[in-house]
């Protein structure tokens, strides 16, 4: 196989939901090993424009590859490619933190020994036996982090992961993914309402509104964007004279 | 490496179970509950039960000579006087005992009590004989009128019916407890079916669970195939434990064939797992769920003969109403617990049980809306 040069690769996509367009011709690329962090407020299409690309949604227009393939007809390899946490995921409230990963493992046909690994790669081995609806909030985010990371996936799509945690329980999922980066090359789309969650762990930024890219590139770039922000959160009010957080 | 236990299939199957007996609630609502419901409702049909008349005694002023009418001597000699009433209780073994109360008061007064509904019946009584005033519509007052003149002719001798030409069926199958149960093990199956699985698909749903399990290598049929079993396993433990108790407690036999039994309970699991399916299609709100579920349970609790014949509806009615899915699960149990039944008599409600479970299967995956 040819390695292509960009592992995802989004064309003009655009998608509607009745009347509201969510997203309006967005297109964007992401190298292996690149970490991407769509940053935008509310309603921005961020979710939508992720979820496309995890196969869950399907683009009104345009086209999405995933290492050269399409979720048409490609859908069983993209499945063992990607890992992906939506938004607020809950899972089975009776089942342990076990038991959660041992279900999802056997939908890649993995077995405990790599259920074990990712434990202990999300540092959530004591949590084992736990009930889910036992485990903060935090924990809850690891455990989702942890079936995303089950079946080695080369491209991670997280959306919000870290909304609602504390300054620690963000760095430690933060930490783990850089650790990854370096192991295993994984691309990563994050998407996120924190400035500082992009600075720290993203190469590149890309500012979403109401559906379309208002500017991408470095930190350093996006800030000197129109001359010299202070700060992302003022470079956006500059672009849409709104705060980032609304 | 392809240990049984790694198996995504085994792998739901385990979790929905587990999901299920790790809810406290599940062994008092699933298991304790039917077991009260069929106690309560076997022993309070199973009593036997007299009459209790309420009757105003009236004495007219035509007694002369101190001779007493025939009912105030038989009142004097066998009941007994509280405040203004007399009481009597006819001895009757076989239909339950009965209660006479004989109020005695004033001519106006004793219609105003027949007006207010606190006597079926007045007597105005003179040594020339009693006169019995009564509504002949009403069936309390008839039964009261034929109680009286019996007591009134006989005393305390009064037999209420001639009781020897009475057979009281007290025969395995053919009590209301044995009506009862195979109702209650039907309704039991599309209780746990339409609660159970509708509920647990509407509340993966609007947890976004399901959509995180589609965007997995996961098999969707799978999924549903595992809710189901889960359920049919936990089914089959609630019913195994009501007919425990009945057997025990109230002695109800499966007269006929078991394996007939077995099958006819598959199919009414298969038919109520596809209805569930149907209902949680495609919606994430549990209020709308809660009310599709109630529009298809409460309806076939009602008319199905669960707990009464439905065969006194009108007979319009009852040539649609057999064909409910429950309708059919109660009636094929009952052929088969009392009148035994094997499956040359019920296997066309298994057929169509199952057709009919498939069918709505094929139709709710076809909707169903995974995220």
């Amino acid at each position: 196989m040819i390695e292509a040069p960009y592992i995802v690769e989004v064309r003009n996509v655009k998608k509607s939901f009745k009347d509201v367009h969510a997203v309006k011709g967005v297109s964007l690329t992401i190298k292996p090993g690149e970490f991407v962090a769509l940053l935008g407020p509310n309603g921005a299409g961020k979710t939508t424009l992720v979820e496309m690309v995890e196969g869950i949604q399907n683009p009104d227009e345009g086209e999405i590859f995933i290492s050269g393939m399409q979720w048409k007809n490609h859908q069983y390899e993209l499945h063992q490619l990607i890992g992906l946490s939506l938004q607020e995921t809950r899972f089975m409230d009776k089942l342990t933190a076990y038991e959660t990963m041992r279900l999802f493992a056997s939908f890649y046909k993995l077995d405990a020994h790599r259920v074990d690994e990712v434990f202990a790669l999300i540092g959530l081995e004591d949590k084992k036996k736990a009930f889910v609806d036992n485990l903060s909030g935090g924990q809850r985010q690891r455990l989702a982090l942890g079936v995303a990371l089950l079946n080695k996936p080369q491209i991670l799509l997280l959306d919000e992961p870290t909304t609602g945690l504390d300054p620690n329980a963000r760095r430690e999922i933060w930490n783990i993914l850089l650790g990854l980066k370096k192991s295993q090359n994984t691309s990563l789309i994050l998407t996120s309402h924190y400035m500082e969650e992009a600075e720290y762990l993203c190469d590149r930024i890309i500012i979403m509104d109401k559906g379309t890219i208002l500017a991408q590139g470095t930190l350093a770039e996006i800030l000197a964007l129109g001359g010299g922000h202070r700060s992302l959160d003022e470079l956006f009010i500059s672009l849409t004279g709104r705060h980032l957080y609304e | 490496m392809n240990k049984i236990t790694n198996h995504q299939l085994y792998r739901l199957i385990v979790a929905h179970f587990a999901e299920i007996i790790r809810e406290p609630a599940v062994i008092f609502w699933g298991v304790i509950f039917p077991i009260l419901m069929a106690w309560g409702l076997g022993i309070a049909f199973t009593q036997k039960t007299g009459v209790h008349a309420k009757l105003a005694f009236v004495r007219t002023e035509q007694t002369h000579d101190g001779q007493k009418s025939k009912l105030f001597t038989a009142l004097s000699e066998c009941s007994i006087k509280q405040d203004s009433s007399y009481l009597v209780t006819l001895k009757n073994e076989k239909l339950g005992d009965s209660q006479l109360s004989f109020f005695e008061t004033s001519s106006s007064n004793a219609y105003r009590l027949l007006k207010k509904g606190k006597v079926s019946v007045i007597i105005e009584d003179s040594n020339l004989g009693s006169k019995y005033s009564f509504d002949p519509s009403s069936q309390d007052a008839k039964a009261a009128y034929q109680l009286a003149v019996d007591f009134e002719q006989n005393g305390s001798k009064a037999k209420v019916n001639s009781q020897e030409s009475i057979v009281p069926l007290t025969l395995k199958g053919s009590r209301y407890v044995d009506f009862l149960i195979p109702g209650l093990l039907g309704m039991g199956i599309m209780m746990a079916c339409c609660w159970g699985i509708s509920y647990t698909i509407i509340d993966r749903r609007s947890k976004k669970l399901l959509r995180r399990m589609v965007a997995t290598p996961m098999r969707k049929t799978n999924l549903l195939i595992a809710l189901i079993t889960a359920r049919f396993f936990m089914n089959l433990a609630e019913a195994i434990l009501l007919f425990i108790f009945a057997w025990i407690y109230f002695d109800v036999k499966i007269q006929g064939s078991v394996s007939a039994l077995i099958i006819l309970f598959m199919a009414g699991n298969i038919a109520f797992s596809g209805i569930a399916i149907l209902i949680s299609s495609r919606t994430a709100s549990s209020e709308v769920g809660n009310g599709m579920i109630n529009a298809i349970v409460t309806p076939m609790m009602v008319v199905s003969g669960v707990f009464f014949s439905y065969h006194n509806f009108p007979d319009w009615t009852v040539s649609v109403i057999q064909y409910l899915p429950l309708s059919m699960i109660a009636d094929g149990f009952r052929i088969i617990f009392n009148e035994g039944g094997t499956l040359i008599d019920v296997w066309r409600e298994a057929v169509m049980l199952t057709t009919f479970g498939v069918a709505t299967f094929v139709i709710g995956i076809k909707t169903f809306k995974w995220y």
